[in-house]
């Protein structure tokens, strides 16, 4: 079966620097992969170039076999491909519940329309509480958005790539900033969400990462040091050499 | 379920004033209906024609809102398109074509068609850029205007009279014509309310607040920018239309970038994205004109004062410091 995220010899360089360093890896339908590596290993860099809004200097990207490679961002997450950012990105200046209506609205018909109040149409608001509901923040619909706490805006970012109707969900660190209990509600929300939905996640919180993950991949200076299932990444000795020992001295 | 679902969406969080939208609508209708009586009893007929110009130029800073407020580009060539309008007027009429149910139509797509170029062009750039590129435009279009020797070019072109409505010479008298440019104004108001509640301008809003986050659930903001741009410059054109006919002469100065600049203030005294409050910031804009012209040449020193007052005092400009007003009485 064909991989539903196919990535081959990714690099991306800034100047001198290798951000990206012959990156390859295979995520198949309904997996949850984890990358995990140092600061500034380029994982970010890493879901910029897959989710389009970064152009790689050379290597492939397929989705579901189908070459997306030049494609812009809008046409990657047309083809089902949705992403969140490691610093939250929503409008802050909306209602909870419009900032979803319009992920939905993106999708379903055309939003050259001029005259009808978006905010009653029935169709978009009942498939946003849907999403909503699904990352537990129905009862916050009304509030404003940028009124929410740090944890309640990662699970908006949550509910709008839902709302996109995402097959593969690229999750940026979705934990970064929360506090415990925040953390133990995303960790809930991404366990139920792997039962729908391929997602690739880049995580810091390895307790979070080993609790979700189906199969991991190390990024360390924009190289895949290992890759695979957990338990064995977790012992590979050049791992604990660049990544995991240091966090265990620490 | 869905109807509970449609009012949370329907009462965004916002500003709630003490009298219902509608009703203070109602009231001002019917106080600016009553004008021209007024006016008339009290021995002032000048009033009338200061504010039909208020009112012009109010649709023309209404205009610019859908683009600066909404959209979040300042557009700093936006009297070009009053002046284009109300050059469709002029050389039409030098032509013997006086009727608005040709000229309006005209004047609207000449300034379309011109703000879909110029549009297209300028959206490539963002910021100052884009403030750089607009005024480039309108300055194009100005000087080939005083250029335009066969048309008056330089000293402006009168025109024969003013336009009639399928052959009726409906806005002869300046009372008249009042009730004409209120007419279209609030049918503005009203559409353009529409306009950015409607899915186009959530879209548009989005891209304002977000472009980034409206790229990340698939839609590009460019086309909904260039329509709203197409879509202000087609009013303010006819903005041109009107003061063509207030004035009953066309001039290159109406789109000098001065004439830009005094619109982007009308829409940031009023209020950006609110709507209401440029048309308030036009009327006070051209209040302020008439009364400290009177008093002095340097009354722009005044009306400086009174810019840096009321961003101060409240971001949301006029409209926002009535609504504050309104929320405190
Ligand atoms: N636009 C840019 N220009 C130059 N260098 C950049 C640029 N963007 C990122 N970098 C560099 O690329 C490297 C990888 O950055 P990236 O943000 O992808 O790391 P990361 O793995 O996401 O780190 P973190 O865990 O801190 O989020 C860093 O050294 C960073 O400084
Ligand atoms: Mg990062």
């Amino acid at each position: 079966m064909t991989p539903l995220l196919s990535v081959r010899a990714l690099r991306k360089s800034y100047g001198a620097l290798r951000v990206t360093d012959d990156v390859s890896l295979d995520v198949a339908a309904g997996e949850l992969h984890a990358v995990i590596g140092p600061n500034g290993a380029g994982k970010t860099t890493l879901i910029h170039q897959l989710s389009g809004s970064l152009r790689s200097d050379s290597g492939t990207v397929h989705l579901a076999g189908e070459d997306i490679t030049a494609l812009p961002m809008v046409a990657r997450v047309r083809r089902g491909l949705a992403r969140s950012f490691q610093i939250t990105s929503i409008l802050d200046g909306f209602s909870v519940l419009e900032n979803v209506a319009l992920a939905v609205q993106a999708r379903s018909g055309s939003s050259f329309r001029f005259f009808r109040p978006a905010a009653t149409e029935t169709r978009l608001n009942a498939e946003a509480m849907d999403a909503l509901g699904r990352v537990g923040l129905a009862d916050r619909a009304a509030r404003r958005a940028g009124s929410l706490s740090h944890g309640e805006k990662r699970q908006l970012e949550l509910a709008v790539a839902l709302a996109t109707k995402a097959r593969l969900l690229l999750l940026d660190e979705p934990l970064a900033g929360t506090g415990p209990e925040e953390s133990a509600i995303l960790v809930g929300l991404m366990r139920e969400l792997k039962s729908t939905h391929t997602i690739v996640l880049i995580e810091h919180d390895m307790e979070a990462v080993f609790a979700l993950a189906d199969r991991m991949s190390v990024l360390v200076y924009g190289r895949v040091i290992a890759s695979g299932a957990p338990a064995a990444v977790r012992s590979d000795p050049a791992v604990r050499a660049a990544y995991l020992g240091e966090e265990e001295a620490a | 379920m869905s109807t509970l679902v449609a009012r949370m969406a329907a009462a965004p969080p916002r500003r709630r004033a003490i009298l219902p939208g509608a009703a203070l609508a109602g009231l001002a209708l019917a106080a600016l209906a009553a004008l021209p009586v007024a006016a008339d009893a009290a021995g002032l007929p000048f009033l009338v024609v200061i504010a039909t110009r208020m009112m012009i130029f109010g649709l023309a800073a209404l205009s610019l809102d859908l683009v600066l407020g909404y959209g979040a580009m300042v557009s700093f060539g936006h009297a070009a398109f009053i002046g284009l309008g109300a050059y469709a007027v002029g050389i039409l009429d030098a032509h013997g074509i006086r009727d608005l149910a040709v000229q309006a139509p005209v004047a609207a797509l000449v300034c379309a068609l011109f703000a879909l170029v110029t549009g297209a062009i300028s959206l490539r750039t963002r910021g100052v850029y884009f403030i750089m590129i607009t005024l480039a435009f309108g300055q194009m279009a100005y000087f080939f205007m005083v250029s335009l020797a066969a048309y008056g070019g330089d000293d402006g072109l009168p025109l024969a009279g003013r336009s009639t409505l399928f052959g009726m010479r409906l806005i002869e008298g300046d009372p008249a014509l009042f009730y004409a440019v209120l007419a279209v104004l609030a049918v503005a108001l009203l559409g353009l309310r529409r306009v950015v509640a409607s899915r186009f301008g959530r879209v548009l809003r989005g891209s304002r607040d977000n472009a980034v986050r409206m790229q990340a659930i698939g839609v590009s903001p460019l086309p909904y920018r260039l329509t709203a741009y197409v879509i202000a410059g087609a009013i303010a054109g006819l903005a041109g239309v009107l003061l063509a006919n207030q004035a009953e002469f066309v001039s290159p100065a109406y789109m000098s970038w001065q004439r830009s600049g005094e619109l982007i203030v009308m829409v940031v005294l009023g209020g950006m994205g609110t709507l209401i409050g440029p048309v308030m910031g036009a009327a006070a804009l051209i209040a302020l004109e008439e009364v400290l012209a009177h008093y002095s040449d340097h009354w722009r020193l005044g009306l400086g004062l009174m810019l840096v007052a009321v961003v101060l005092l409240s971001r949301g400009g006029l409209a926002g410091l009535a609504a504050k007003l309104g929320r405190r009485a």
